[in-house]
């Protein structure tokens, strides 16, 4: 067993994860895949064990956890299924903009709801036509006395109608482009404010992926988050804290997808005896176990230096999203093949992990986006080092 | 509500394996945790303290290793954790572990209610959540699946029977062994396991439970385990297929020649 360093309270929360995704994910994933619904009880019981209270400051009800934290809880419920972990790390993600930008009374006011678990928490930024590009953001907020107007849509969005709790972009000022988004802080049941198409998944099914549909939506100007103009820059801080999360998940699922295949290999017998013992199972086992554990490594070095509240964290962040999502989608293929026939199968567990590594390298910015940010930070780096 | 809950330390014997030279149990390596039925105890304690208020104390007789037991049973929501652990406890059948607990629990003081898991999944005798009721002199009910009342004074509860239940009144303090179908257990909480982290764990020894020294351990055991062991291993059998009049006279010839049928 490699030693990461944790300290007692992180393996205790480690355990704890395990735990609960063995004794009470792990019965209800096949179901909840085949169904493609998300489950309000396994919520509940990630609640009920301060698991939601991890990433929220002790101020507001919380545990005062980081980023290291989030991926630690993150990985072991993806292991056993990566649709139940990303309902949870969404949450995160909806309650980071607050945690970065909030004024102290929204802080009070929201953040305690999510750390119990009571709220599920939601981030909204993608539109039709604003996925990479979210400068083509196209919903609108007009100040209208105390209120902002809200007009538009946002789609794809992870815990939409299950969460109580949005953090949305939308454009104060259309003219002053990149600049002119803001982030503002929308609840369930606000008048305008209603849920449109539930999409129906390739994987991480247990989650619940919906439309938000605002028309005339009044939110109170107090629910702006920081200043107008502030949006992106939210947006993108808060993708800084939660793209290592994204990586924990791809971690997640290439160790559970690699864990099956190895048992699987190790009791699967042709030509007399088990596959585990001819070279080419071996050396695969070998390469995707490497893989794994180096995209472990890059992941938690990304949260560590995210909690250290360093300034400059997107080229490490992105790189630990970028390699543990390739990694899992290599890996999970991988277990497939080791499989077989029997890992084409519903039946067998290989194809879900196969289907839910995908969403890793596409969403919370894609594998192409994060090589632009790695690309650009790194040349950067170099010219200012050539000019000292 | 003062309730204490018995639980026992025990080997995850789903993870068992037997020695095929002497037959016997192989110990080693093998992870201590809660007896299972423990667990459906502890939750319908920690319920009824929420309900009522109260106080939930977790109890048991072991070696000193028994402690993490005690220690997660706190994290699960028990108030606090008490070890029965003394060198002169060991040996102990089901008789003498009875006694020493229900001496444990004089210790306690006023204790409205009891409960136990059915039974260990070490021993399986489920003897001795009645013989502590019995060493107290309280009333006990055993197999519950529900409670359907309980309050100060009294408690209603069901008796799982096959196809269906007996309806039980007793006057507390009483006893109550449970069987699974009573709730579901939670799972521990992140504050719970810090919590049980820094809690100190009571320990009582002999000395401290004013019992007679000829009741515990092996010296108050009337029976001594001799050997644990597995069954031979039964071989698959005989299957007779085929038509029905066929198959029985094939069946009532291979009775015939093992003696069965004469």
């Amino acid at each position: 067993m490699i030693d990461y360093g944790f300290t007692e309270e992180q393996l205790m929360i480690q355990e704890l994860a395990r735990q609960i995704a063995e004794e009470k994910v792990r019965p209800l994933r096949a179901k909840l895949d085949e169904e493609g619904t998300h489950s309000p009880e396994l919520m509940k019981i990630l609640a009920e064990s301060d698991l939601f209270a991890i990433f929220i400051p002790e101020e507001y009800g919380g545990l005062g956890g980081g980023a290291l934290e989030l991926c630690i809880v993150t990985e072991e419920l993806s292991k056993v299924c990566g649709g139940v972990a990303v309902s949870y790390a969404a949450t995160a993600l909806g309650a980071y903009p607050i945690i970065i930008g909030g004024s102290e009374e929204q802080k009070k006011k929201y953040l305690p709801a999510i750390a119990s678990g009571e709220t599920l928490a939601a981030f909204g930024i993608t539109e039709p036509n604003a996925g990479s590009d979210a400068g083509g953001t196209e919903t609108t907020a007009v100040k209208d006395g105390d209120s902002y107007i809200l007009n538009g849509s946002k789609i794809f969005i992870t815990n939409g109608g299950v969460a109580d709790t949005y953090t949305v972009i939308a454009m104060t000022n259309r003219s002053k482009g990149a600049r002119g988004a803001s982030a503002f802080i929308l609840e369930k049941g606000m008048e305008g404010f209603e849920f449109g198409k539930e999409e129906d998944k390739m994987g991480i099914r247990a989650s619940a992926t919906r439309e938000l549909v605002f028309t005339d939506c009044r939110v109170p100007a107090e629910n702006l988050i920081s200043r107008e103009g502030m949006g992106f820059v939210l947006a993108m801080k808060t993708f800084d804290h939660s793209r290592p999360g994204i990586g924990a998940q791809a971690v997640g699922i290439a160790q559970g997808a690699l864990n099956e295949a190895v048992e699987y290999a190790s009791g699967r017998i042709q030509f007399g005896q088990p596959i585990s013992s001819f070279q080419a199972i071996r050396h695969l086992i070998a390469d995707m176990a490497t893989k794994i554990e180096a995209a472990r490594n890059l992941v938690y070095r990304a949260a560590a230096v995210v909690d250290s509240g360093a300034k400059n964290m997107s080229k490490i962040s992105a790189m630990s999203k970028l390699f543990a999502s390739e990694v899992a989608m290599e890996v999970t293929t991988n277990a497939v093949q080791i499989f077989g026939g029997y890992g084409y199968m519903r039946e067998y567990p290989a194809e879900k992990f196969m289907r839910d590594a995908k969403i890793t390298q596409i969403y919370e910015e894609t594998s192409q986006i994060q090589r632009e940010v790695i690309g650009l930070e790194t040349i950067k780096e170099a010219k200012s080092r050539a000019k000292k | 509500m003062k309730i204490v809950v018995c639980i026992k330390q025990v080997p995850d014997t789903t993870e068992v394996r037997i020695n095929p030279e002497t037959n016997t149990l192989i110990r080693e390596g093998v992870e201590s945790i809660i007896n299972p039925f423990d667990l459906y105890a502890l939750e319908e304690g920690i319920r009824i303290k929420e309900k009522t208020n109260g106080e939930v104390i977790a109890l048991t007789m072991g070696p000193p290793q028994a402690e993490n037991a005690l220690r997660d049973a706190i994290a699960l929501g028990c108030d606090s954790g008490i070890l029965l652990t003394d060198r002169s406890f060991a040996g102990a059948d089901t008789w003498a572990t009875s006694y020493t607990l229900s001496r444990g629990i004089r210790r306690i003081g006023e204790v409205d209610l009891i409960i136990c898991g059915k039974q260990a999944i070490d021993g399986d005798t489920a003897q001795v959540g009645p013989g502590i009721a019995e060493m107290l002199d309280i009333p006990c009910i055993t197999y519950v699946k529900k409670i359907d009342e309980i309050d100060g004074e009294h408690i209603r509860a069901r008796r799982m029977m096959e196809g269906g239940h007996h309806l039980i009144e007793g006057s507390l303090p009483a006893l109550i062994t449970v069987v699974k179908e009573i709730n579901e257990p939670r799972m521990p909480s992140l504050r719970g396991k810090m919590r049980a982290k820094k809690e100190e764990i009571i320990r009582y020894s002999a000395a401290d439970i004013a019992c007679e020294v000829d009741r515990i351990g092996q010296m108050g055991s009337p029976t001594v385990v001799e050997k644990i062991f597995a069954p031979p291993a039964r071989d698959k059998g005989m299957m007779i297929k085929g038509e029905p009049p066929a198959a029985a006279a094939k069946l009532v010839s291979e009775l015939k020649a093992k003696g069965v049928l004469l």
